[in-house]
């Protein structure tokens, strides 16, 4: 037992020692700068930043809601309705999630730009392009978490409460929504901190009368060069974040019932004359909201000025280096996996330890390590990227203009996933299989190899997979440690929409779409491996 | 041989295993029984070599192992529900022992064969586990524990995942397959028909603590204690009191039998040695008559006392509501020391 508990305490140090470095350190500099030089008051008292929380607030709390309006009749119709192409459509929620911020807002502006098919809207910059845009990203959100609980609630509680004379409208406000509350809770808080430090989609679809936080804090750093106000803006956004998130923890805890659930697959039944109508309108609906977007970029990066071309590749392939200040769409491309890669190798390495330490249940080290390896989820990319500038800047780590910054930035940021896919998977083996190996005359480094290795590889492949898509679409902690010569894809995208022309925007439509197609092929890899992962298991 | 003497293993404040000396000599089976929660598992673990001692030791053949983690024991364990590797095929659970200790493919491949073929899984190679049946998982892991030929099998509440009808082929299987291989065996369950018909020698089990071991007819026979007696299902258990020849029992008074110590003794009454018929001590009315099979139990009601217990041939049981007499003769009486309070 207490070798066990040697060897995760050893196993622990590596994620202990990176997120010190690298995220502790970082923070510990934010918050130093925010308390120094009176920042921090004059963001509390001045109108103008007030403003900006208050709209960062009632936007967060609007696009939340909407959210949940575009996702809860997905949502049912995936838990409760059995239909043909369902996986499909569960899968295909899930695109839009996973899509870079950047490929969204450049899809939204495809369509609303002038030439686009909702260019009559007007709505080419602002607040309205900007919600939609959030509502569009995390309507998965609400249809995973709430649908998958839903398809787990016994149909017969309802069942009994119809029986007992109560209409389907209140069986539904008073069985189904009490029972649902924990999993309507859990995607509030999480759709509610996408929105509330949402960076990418407000810098490229708002205008500067509807900015966020998160988007003032880069102004700041920026534009204004004031970095005491950035990261006081970055210590309030932090202390919001958290006491919301802790306030709905505990609705979440205090709504939480005790109740058996069920195979989802004996909840859901074949829909029945009119529910036909509304199971395929809810699909129809949904889909071409979530699709529409997309496809519409995908088009019209093949149709600069209106005719079928393929010049926007064209120009991606051959615009030199070096003319501007804009880089070459190859090197950032280059750039973009080369980083991909090897943040997915830093976070697998950090996080496979940091999920072995905290899956071997000693509460001493796993579950402290737990929260910490949580932490860099809540504070956003922004202050991720403004930390690593305020610290590894200057002695005693100087590591400015390393490149190497970027792919640390995105592994902490892909670390909590790493940690959530391959931490259930290393406890969800039962440890009588470890003894089993072990009186089969294993030894213990054999034990590891035969049972643990096999049976989380898939989790480590998934977690792969989830990296790589996440390193391929950072944009806000990049675009701070960002340099002309290490351009990632997202920050050459946003560099060109700054650019004036009818050329620039083809060529970020077409870069955009290039994205778009890389984490497609990553998404789909990975769900073939989960796939197979549960046919064999 | 397994020798364990002295063994203690203790969780927190509570004592799992304490003081338990045990032997299984050379193709010897010996089953170690008790209710859920006595310890009996953990005694199985800390054999394995997979739960540390407290105190005590675990020794092979005079060796003390207890430096030797479990790998190196040489023993083998059938777990409860199995643990098969639900990563690997039937086979390729088999052949895992046989990877361990570098045995080639062309002989692993063979032995892996016969072990199956033992159990009666000869086509199952390349099955999944999880689209076995319990039986058949069963079988898989008696093969995987036995094709390694360890010197001491374990086998851990082995039945008890299965239906009857698999339960009762394998309590039939299992002392034959044991015995085919010559491997001395360590059996643990809470079931002591089970133990009775696999082991030659059985251990009850009690708070951590061994209370009785002998081969199955002894400890049918004379159950060391009244709480042994009760986990054997023997019963009703009641205070009585024995004056020279005379054991005054809320029924009445009985003549005491052999043996039986004087003064305030706990009584316990066997239900398989009450003789029911006309002239039995004892009248009562019949209010519940339970068939097992060729056996059927009554419950008799007397007009004193607590209701009785009788074990009698089926064909020949009364029908509800017939009034009978129980013979209370030596056989039906077990008398236990009772500590005055």
């Amino acid at each position: 037992m207490s070798e066990r508990a040697g060897r995760s305490g050893l196993v622990a140090a590596v994620p202990v020692a990176f997120l010190v470095v690298f995220f502790v350190w970082p923070s510990g500099h934010v918050l130093v700068r925010a308390f120094g030089a009176g920042a921090l008051r004059e963001v509390l008292t001045d109108p103008t930043f007030r403003r900006v929380l208050w709209f960062t607030s009632w936007q967060a709390v609007l696009s939340t809601a909407l959210t949940f309006g575009a996702g809860l009749p997905a949502a049912y119709v995936v838990a409760r309705y059995d239909f043909t192409g369902r996986r499909l459509f569960r899968a295909f929620v899930t695109v839009p999630f996973v899509m870079p911020t950047v490929v969204v807002a450049v899809a939204f502006l495809a369509l609303l730009r002038p030439g686009g098919a909702f260019a009559f809207l007007g709505w080419d910059r602002g607040l309205a392009p900007m919600i939609v845009a959030q509502v569009f990203f995390n309507v998965a959100v609400v249809v995973r978490i709430v649908g998958g609980f839903w398809a787990n609630l016994d149909v017969r509680r309802e069942d009994a409460a119809r029986m007992l004379g109560a209409s389907r409208a209140r069986v539904f406000r008073e069985v189904t929504l009490p029972l649902l509350a924990p999993a309507l809770v859990a995607a509030a808080s999480i759709v509610f901190l996408f929105t509330f430090t949402s960076f990418g989609v407000v810098l490229l679809l708002s205008d500067p009368a509807h900015a966020t936080l998160e988007v003032e804090i880069y102004r700041q750093a920026f534009a204004y060069f004031d970095l005491p106000v950035a990261a006081a803006l970055s210590l309030v956004q932090i202390v919001v974040v958290a006491t919301v998130l802790w306030a709905l923890s505990r609705a979440q805890e205090r709504s939480a019932l005790p109740q058996r659930l069920v195979a989802a697959d004996v909840t859901a039944r074949r829909p029945r004359g009119r529910e036909r109508l509304f199971v395929a309108g809810v699909i129809g609906v949904t889909t071409v909201f979530l699709a529409l977007p997309l496809v519409a970029l995908a088009l019209r990066s093949v149709r600069p000025g209106g005719e079928w071309s393929a010049s926007a590749y064209r120009a991606l392939a051959t615009r030199p280096a070096t003319t501007t200040s804009v880089v070459s769409p190859g090197l950032a491309i280059r750039n973009s996996v080369l980083f991909a890669l090897v943040a997915t190798v830093i976070a697998l390495v950090v996080g496979g330890c940091a999920a072995f330490a905290v899956a071997a249940r000693s509460r001493r080290v796993g579950r402290p390590l737990d929260v910490l390896v949580m932490l860099p989820l809540g504070a956003s990319s922004v202050t991720v990227g403004l930390g690593f500038l305020l610290t590894f800047g200057s002695p005693p780590l100087d590591l400015s203009g390393a490149w190497i910054l970027i792919p640390i930035a995105h592994a902490l940021i892909a670390i909590p996933f790493v940690v959530r896919a391959v931490a259930p998977a290393l406890r969800s083996i039962d440890p009588r299989l470890r003894d089993a190996a072990a009186v089969l005359g294993a030894s213990p480094r054999a034990v590891w190899r035969e049972v643990d290795l096999p049976i989380v590889t898939r989790a480590f492949a998934v977690a792969a997979g989830f990296c790589a898509a996440v390193s391929l679409g950072e944009f806000g902690a990049t675009l701070f440690l960002t340099r002309p010569e290490w351009s990632t894809v997202p920050v050459a995208i946003q560099r060109l929409l700054g650019r004036p022309g009818e050329a620039n925007v083809s060529q970020s439509l077409a870069l955009a779409t290039v994205l778009m197609g890389l984490t497609v092929v990553i998404v789909l890899a990975m769900e073939r491996v989960r796939v197979r992962h549960l046919g064999e298991l | 041989m397994l020798r364990v003497s002295g063994a203690r293993v203790v969780f927190g404040t509570t004592c799992a295993v304490d003081g338990v000396d045990l032997e299984v000599g050379e193709r010897e089976t010996v089953a170690v029984i008790g209710p859920s929660g006595c310890g009996k598992s953990t005694l199985l673990r800390a054999v394995a070599g997979l739960q540390p001692l407290d105190a005590g030791t675990v020794s092979w053949d005079g060796g003390d192992l207890s430096g030797v983690p479990p790998h190196r024991r040489g023993f083998g364990m059938v777990f409860q529900e199995y643990a098969l590797f639900p990563h690997r095929d039937v086979a390729g659970n088999v052949a895992f022992g046989l990877r361990m200790q570098g045995v080639g493919p062309a002989e692993r491949d063979r032995r892996v064969d016969d072990a199956l073929e033992l159990v009666g899984l000869g086509g199952f190679r390349e099955r999944r586990v999880a689209t076995l049946s319990g039986g058949e998982q069963q079988r898989v892991a008696l093969a995987r524990a036995l094709v390694a030929r360890p010197r001491l099998l374990m086998l851990d509440e082995p039945l008890g995942a299965l239906d009857r009808v698999w339960r009762a082929r394998l309590v039939d299987e299992l002392p034959l397959l044991l015995a085919g291989a010559g491997t001395p065996a360590l059996y643990v369950t809470h079931d002591h028909e089970e133990a009775f018909a696999v082991a030659d020698r059985v251990a009850v089990m009690r708070d951590g603590r061994i209370v009785q071991s002998g081969p199955p007819a002894a400890l049918w026979d004379r159950p060391a204690d009244a709480w042994t007696a009760g986990f054997l299902g023997f019963g009703p258990a009641v205070d009585a009191e024995v004056r020279g020849p005379v054991l005054h029992t809320p029924w009445g008074p009985l003549a005491a039998p052999a043996g039986a110590p004087a003064g305030a003794v706990r009584l316990v009454v066997r239900p398989d040695g009450v003789a029911v018929g006309p002239g039995g001590a004892v009248e009562g009315t019949v209010t519940r008559v339970r068939f097992a099979g060729a056996r059927a139990e009554l419950t008799v009601v007397p007009a004193a006392g607590p209701a009785l217990r009788a074990a009698v041939v089926a064909a020949a049981a009364p029908p509800a509501g017939a009034v009978v007499g129980c013979g209370l003769g030596p056989d039906a009486l077990l008398c236990y020391p009772r500590p005055a309070d």
